[in-house]
């Protein structure tokens, strides 16, 4: 008996839906739309995504104002040492001495020492010293320098690694793990689509992500942006593409969650520390600065901020922009070598 | 420009290609060692005709999944052949997916997905797939074709692994397990459902180790322990094999315990015996010559009867024949 004998006739079905066909992009559509569909339903995702990075930026821009000079905390109570070591006060003044007044202060706090000298002047000034150089001093607060403007950057760039490493690399570890990836391999889907839909979700998601922070930095703290939109998502595409292409890289054996959650935590580890997230790389010692930029974290952090604060043009950023393509490249290459689908 | 003969005849249509064969699946001394040390299977041939359900009937770890999957061309074997409609693996990986349906053990689909999603996202997958809204229809998953994944039973889940593999109109449907952990109800839904793609033309592979659903449901099987095949037969075969299709367990007061299995194998119409979980089995061809007989032995031996049952001869009865263990070690 011969299969065409065997194949049915539908007859119970008056009108047979005509068979349809499906193009060539047609795996890769649904594939992207089902992931983000997936993520818009995880309010987990919206949250540390999206409202996360906001809240960080909106605390720590607030905590970190820039302060007038004179707001240093000072105490002259007799007594107020243990004020003092608490951080509560900048400066404790003794004016209990036979000879003069003591100053206790933190020789390695900025803002201890800035108090010790402006006490110090006023309290010369007052005894009638005279300055020999005449001078005048022109405040200056402009958005751009201030503590914030370095922030935002910062954040954007983290949030780009973030997303993109758990993005990437926790989603396709918990695909496999729940061996939905070895059913994906049981169709004739294709392998590169499948990831080009995952990188494609990504790159949607971060621009909404750089939106949003950008955004919100020039509504809540007047931030300018300097640079191009142009350039500024250009530079996110590529850090976006960078981190999920180390995410691949982190995902490509690891069987369960657990042990990639930790791989990836590993792997970002130096990056929130050394690459000037929230405080500069140049507070460590000058003879690691190379390995810092070469980090692939710090090129984006460096390229964000000149971009955004200092409008710097793409063209002059190409050095920022080789490191993360090979560090995405690279990671991309080997992780598609060692890539575990089933 | 002209096309020749020879190139138009070198693509046939799959269909075309299908149409002359008989044979489904074939595999020929399949061989799968993990880690160079645990030997899952140890030399399996197979031969499944098209339009056959075929079971791989055996106890947990005896290496059906491995064997499924090698099938299924997502492991490699460590050595052997495998050909589906007659092609290798490496042949036309992608071709060949497009006739094989796969409800794999366990795979956790998404759970933010709803119903309709997940097996449209599966048939884009395919060239030419079915209408989601008759898989659906056909699932009975029309009710819940928006709700979440999440929010099913795991029945309901079962049929839409099944789903997930139907949708493609497979000429092969592979199910590892498929009703493993269902309720009674689910499980006989998704019997009717294999059944209806069988009766369709499909080809059916399956694995459990549920011996009614073997029973029930295989045209042949192929009873696999400790990687290998040790009998393949049709059900009423395998049973036939055992010489009777009754079977009789009792148990004696007294000191009648294994040493006296060859007194009752010496009873008319017994054709073989054994000690099994306090009672003693005696497979029957015909039960009404050897109760009076076995009746009289104790009576003559001065035993008392403690139980006395007798009935039809499972697959069960073959597999502990064969491996002296049961099919399922609860």
């Amino acid at each position: 008996m011969s299969l065409a004998q065997e194949t049915p006739i539908r007859t119970e079905e008056p009108q047979p839906e005509p068979p349809r066909r499906n193009g060539r992009w047609s795996g890769y559509s649904h594939l992207l739309m089902a992931r983000m569909l997936e993520l818009k339903r995880e309010p987990e995702v919206v949250f540390w995504v999206f409202i996360f990075p906001l809240l960080l930026a909106l605390g720590l821009g607030i905590a970190f104002r820039n302060k007038p000079g004179n707001a240093a905390s000072v105490s002259i109570i007799e007594g107020a040492g243990q004020g003092f070591r608490l951080g509560k006060f900048d400066l404790v003044i003794d004016a209990n001495r036979k000879v003069g007044v003591e100053y206790l202060y933190d020789p390695a706090r900025p803002e201890s020492v800035l108090a010790k000298a402006e006490i110090d002047d006023a309290l010369q000034a007052a005894a009638g010293r005279k300055d020999s150089v005449p001078t005048t001093a022109v405040p200056s607060s402009e958005p751009g320098s201030r503590y914030i403007d370095f922030l935002i950057p910062g954040l954007l760039g983290m949030n780009l690694m973030n997303s993109g490493m758990w993005g990437i690399g926790f989603a396709l570890v918990d695909m496999r793990q729940r061996k939905l990836l070895k059913r994906f391999v049981g169709t004739p889907m294709r392998r590169g689509d499948f990831l080009l839909a995952l990188a494609s979700s990504r790159l949607i998601l971060m621009i909404i992500e750089v939106g949003l922070l950008l955004l919100f930095g020039a509504l809540f703290f007047h931030m300018r942006v300097l640079g191009s939109i142009g350039s500024i998502a250009l530079i996110a595409a590529i850090g976006s593409l960078t981190f999920g292409g180390v995410g691949l890289l982190t995902a490509s054996r690891a069987q369960k969650i657990e042990s990639v959650s930790g791989l990836i935590n590993l792997v970002m580890m130096p990056m929130w520390i050394f690459s000037g997230v929230f405080f500069s790389y140049e507070r460590f010692p000058a003879i690691i600065h190379p390995l810092i930029k070469a980090l692939p974290l710090t090129a984006l952090n460096d390229a964000l901020r000149a971009s955004i604060l200092e409008g710097t043009p793409i063209t002059h950023q190409w050095p920022r922009l080789l490191i993360m393509t090979l560090w995405g490249g690279i990671s991309f290459v080997l992780a598609l070598k060692w890539f575990r689908w089933t | 420009m002209t096309i020749s003969v020879s190139e138009l005849s070198a693509s046939p249509t799959p269909v075309a290609m299908l149409d002359h064969m008989t044979v489904a699946i074939q595999c020929r001394d399949l061989r799968k060692t993990y880690d160079e040390k645990v030997e899952a299977v140890r030399g399996l041939n197979l031969e499944i005709q098209v339009g056959e359900c075929f079971g791989l009937l055996g106890p947990n770890g005896a290496g059906k999944t491995t064997t499924i999957e090698i099938l299924e061309g997502l492991l490699q074997p460590t050595s052997g052949q495998v050909s589906i409609f007659g092609h290798a693996w490496n042949e036309n990986e992608r071709e060949m997916r497009e006739w094989l349906g796969i409800s794999l053990q366990e795979t956790r689909l998404s759970e933010k997905l709803t119903v309709r999603e997940t097996i449209e996202l599966f048939a884009s997958f395919y060239r030419e797939p079915r209408a989601t809204d008759e898989v659906m229809e056909q699932l009975e998953l029309t009710e819940k074709a928006d709700s979440w994944v999440g929010k099913l039973s795991g029945g309901q889940r079962q049929r839409l692994a099944v789903a997930t593999a139907l949708v493609c109109n497979p000429k092969i449907l592979f199910l590892d397990e498929p009703t493993t952990g269902l309720d009674p109800q689910s499980r006989r839904q998704l019997w009717d459902i294999i059944r209806t793609f069988q009766k369709n033309g499909g080809t059916v592979l399956l694995t459990t180790h549920y011996m009614d659903e073997a029973e029930r449901l295989c045209d042949r099987l192929a009873i696999v322990d400790h990687g290998q095949i040790i009998a393949q037969g049709s059900p009423a075969d395998l049973i036939n094999r055992l010489g009777g299709h009754h079977v009789v367990e009792f148990s004696v007061s007294g000191n009648h315990d294994g040493a006296a299995l060859p007194a009752w194998r010496a009873l008319p119409s017994v054709e073989s015996v054994r000690a099994d979980e306090g009672l003693i089995a005696l497979n029957v061809k015909q039960p009404h010559l050897t109760i009076p007989a076995l009746l009289e032995t104790i009576d003559q031996q001065g035993g008392i009867l403690q139980h006395l049952t007798t009935r039809q001869a499972s697959l069960e009865d073959v597999f502990v024949r064969l491996t002296g263990r049961h099919l399922r070690e609860e």
